[in-house]
């Protein structure tokens, strides 16, 4: 297995967790630059529902990690008149089914402002959204709204599998002129990796990767697997237990920016296996799941032996959680959609 | 509409203090019938320093809060206070006649509105910083953007023509309500940068942010007030209260006029002829002042009326009875800022005239600029999507050149 976290032994490199990278890389951007600052409800003393900004606000005030109001659409509308005057500011979403209020902000301004502009204006700024299901919430905390936003110009949306990428990504998010959207996979916020600091004084430019890059994670031969965010874990699983069955050779692609797409690494690796599975937990109808088909048919047409599948969701409201374990994609559909593709 | 209706709709409403206990109950009524209307009186709260006839007002309790802001003023400000009211109305009335021409898709008329904002546009220090909505061209004005550059998203070639930060007026919003909250977060970073204060004139800066009387219906504008309220921003809420949100009257979206509702959210609301130039200045002087001497936010509210059509594209015949757009024809802030200047001698017919052919040059300016505006080249459509290269747009950008280059020969 190849895998982009298996860091240096160096001194820095250590085992910690995808929130504690997500947090270690906020105050690497906040300690480097005095404009970046982050916006959102319980961020402050709580460190967020999730813990994430935890002693943030201890350690640089509360002007720069601010506890808002209750109110989504004033967070990012008024996180829009802060980048204009020259901050750059880290929102946070509590949950992704809270983005819908701001939604009109995100999509209208934070995605035309540079546009509208003519380049005048730009809008950095981060929007985290912790995403996805599987830890048994009620509803509306387990979405998977990413869709909506990579169909939007003007936005860059990302997610992230690992702590080395919670790491840097959030820096090169933070530091991108361009409004990204963070998608944070909620499920896998305490799963350990390791993660290399890259020294006391992080540079960005020692991110082992771009920010819109694809990461090949598992090698294979006989069948693709696009995958991002909380399910990469569940496409190496797949990837592994085929292989100790002396299984198909399974190639699993992270895509880490949905917008824009890494179309290079995705064609390279279609155009060797011949077969391709996307696997997201979003649902599939009108998703990222039909632009990735879309995109291998029409651009490795000649080298495809079978029809691109999509493993997500089904077309429901996001069910109680009693129906999560059969809802969410797991190894086993993983695997019927790879013996599926092979059976052409 | 019977005169009884007329009279009625006409009468000032029952000031708020007359409720017990300030409440603002409704007296019961049927679903569809509307209830009273304050469509022309602003009653007993309204600052005001020029009656329609352009008569003084004299000083009241009320009013006298403001009166040293006017005080300051010499002959050539009150002088320049005319010669904005006229020019921008016709910068106004030619952006009509351009639309009606087909050389602008929309135009959205300020005819009536000129003092409610010539009065803020004044107020604010060359620092302080504007978000309009897409009405707001005396603003415009006042804030020094060049009236041609206004045109462009109205004719279709871009969708905001000038440079925000060269004037600190912020682009047009469309999107009723969303720059309530740009302006919050504009002044959250005037606090964050020590502008605010500081006690130094040319450094202390406020934010100002536009709406109209549809607009503190969004969820938007009250979320703006509370975050403003909670960080104690230097922001001022200029409503102007034009009684018609295109075919809505007002009663649709409150039943408490907006200046009382700002001691909801914890600042103060304030009540203006809109209509009086020297109100809406002395007002939006006080509320900017406050602001940049760190006291937080204001909401003002211009008690003003849209004597045109909502846009080009609306019908007001079908909404509106004509006898009230003549009872505010009466009101009319050009009119009583002339007879009050020409009463106190500081201005004479033939400076008025002087004025009429300013107006007449910077009309065929405008022309001019509309009708020499190039059409952008269609490849100048896939620029500025992104700060940073994005491979998407500039494959899209490829095939398109490469599809349109088929047509050449
Ligand atoms: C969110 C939103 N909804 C609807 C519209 C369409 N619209 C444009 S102007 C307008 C009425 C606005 O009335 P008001 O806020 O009173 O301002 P006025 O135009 O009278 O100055 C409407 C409904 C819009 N631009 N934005």
């Amino acid at each position: 297995m190849t895998s982009t976290t298996s860091a240096p032994a160096t001194s820095t490199a250590q085992r910690t967790t995808i929130a504690k990278a997500l947090n270690a890389g906020m105050r690497a951007a906040m300690e480097r630059d005095p404009k970046v600052l982050l916006m959102g409800e319980d961020i402050g003393k709580l460190g967020g529902v999730f813990r994430i900004t935890e002693g943030l606000q201890k350690d640089f005030g509360e002007d720069r990690v601010i506890d808002a109001p209750l109110a989504e659409s004033g967070i990012v509308g008024t996180a829009v008149g802060l980048a204009l005057r020259g901050y750059r500011p880290v929102v946070e979403i509590q949950f992704d089914g809270f983005v819908y209020p701001a939604f009109d902000h995100i999509v209208s301004q934070v995605a035309k402002m540079h546009y509208r502009s003519q380049g005048k204006l730009r809008l950095p700024m981060v929007i985290r959204i912790p995403y996805g299901g599987g830890i048994g919430a009620v509803e509306h905390h387990s979405e998977s709204n990413e869709s909506y936003f990579a169909h939007t110009a003007g936005l860059r949306v990302v997610t992230v599998s690992t702590t080395d990428d919670a790491y840097w990504m959030m820096q090169q998010a933070i530091a991108s002129d361009d409004p990204v959207i963070f998608y944070e996979p909620k499920r896998r916020y305490h799963e350990r990796g390791v993660l290399d600091l890259g020294g006391a004084t992080p540079d960005l430019a020692d991110a082992p990767m771009g920010l819109h890059e694809a990461a090949v994670r598992h090698e294979g031969t006989d069948v693709t697997v696009l995958t991002y965010g909380p399910m990469v874990k569940v496409a190496l699983a797949a990837a592994q237990a085929a292989e100790l069955e002396d299984g198909p050779s399974i190639e699993v692609v992270d895509l880490r920016s949905l917008s824009p797409l890494d179309t290079e690494v995705i064609e390279a690796s279609v155009n060797k296996t011949g077969r391709c599975i996307t696997l997201s937990e979003a649902q599939t109808f009108t998703s990222i799941h039909g632009e990735l088909a879309a995109h291998v048919q029409q651009h490795c047409f000649y080298h495809l032996e079978a029809p691109v599948l999509r493993v997500g969701g089904v077309n429901i409201p996001y069910p109680p959680s009693r129906h999560e374990e059969v809802f969410l994609p797991d190894l086993d559909r993983v695997l019927h959609a790879v013996d599926t593709v092979l059976s052409y | 509409m019977s005169d009884e209706e007329v009279a009625r709709s006409a009468a000032p409403t029952t000031p708020a203090g007359d409720l017990p206990g300030g409440s603002a109950a409704a007296p019961a009524r049927g679903l569809h019938e509307p209830p009273e209307r304050d469509i022309t009186d602003g009653g007993p709260d309204m600052v005001q320093f020029l009656d329609s006839e352009g008569r003084r007002v004299p000083l009241t309790d009320v009013n006298s809060p403001y009166a040293s802001f006017l005080d300051e003023l010499g002959p050539d400000d009150l002088r320049g206070m005319l010669r904005d009211l006229i020019l921008v109305r016709r910068v106004d009335s030619e952006g009509f006649a351009l639309q009606r021409q087909g050389e602008l898709g929309l135009w959205p008329s300020l005819l009536g509105q000129e003092a409610a904002q010539v009065g803020p546009g004044r107020a604010m220090r060359t620092q302080d910083y504007a978000f309009p909505g897409y009405r707001e061209h005396g603003v415009a004005w006042c804030k020094g953007v060049p009236p041609e550059n206004l045109l462009g998203m109205f004719r279709g070639v871009n969708h905001g023509g000038w440079d925000s930060n060269e004037n600190n007026f912020h682009l047009y919003t469309i999107v009723i309500g969303n720059q309530m909250l740009h302006a919050v977060g504009y002044a959250m970073g005037v606090q964050r940068d020590g502008d605010v204060a500081t006690g130094d004139p040319d450094r202390d800066t406020a934010v100002m942010a536009f709406t109209g009387d549809g607009g503190t219906s969004q969820g938007d504008y009250n979320e703006a007030l509370v975050f403003a309220a909670v960080a104690n921003a230097p922001v001022v809420f200029y409503v102007q209260n034009n009684h018609w949100a295109i075919s809505e009257p007002n009663d649709r979206q409150f039943r408490v006029p907006p200046y009382r509702r700002a001691d909801g959210f914890g600042f103060p609301g304030v009540r203006v002829d809109g209509n009086d130039v020297l109100a809406s200045y002395a007002v939006s002087r006080a509320a900017l002042e406050r602001a940049r001497s760190g006291e937080g936010p204001t909401l003002v509210e211009a008690f003003t009326y849209r004597m045109g059509a909502h846009t080009t594209s609306d019908d007001p015949t079908k909404y509106r009875i004509s006898a009230e757009v003549d009872i505010w024809k009466a009101k009319d802030p050009i009119d009583r800022m002339t007879k009050y200047l020409t009463a106190e001698g500081l201005v004479d017919q033939a400076w008025l005239d002087a004025v009429a052919a300013e107006a007449d040059e910077l009309a065929k300016r405008i022309r001019h600029a509309c009708q020499t505006m190039p059409n952008p080249p269609h490849s100048e459509m896939f620029e500025h999507v992104y700060a940073d290269p994005h491979p998407l747009v500039e494959r899209e950008a490829a095939e398109f050149a490469a599809y349109m280059a088929g047509f050449e020969d």
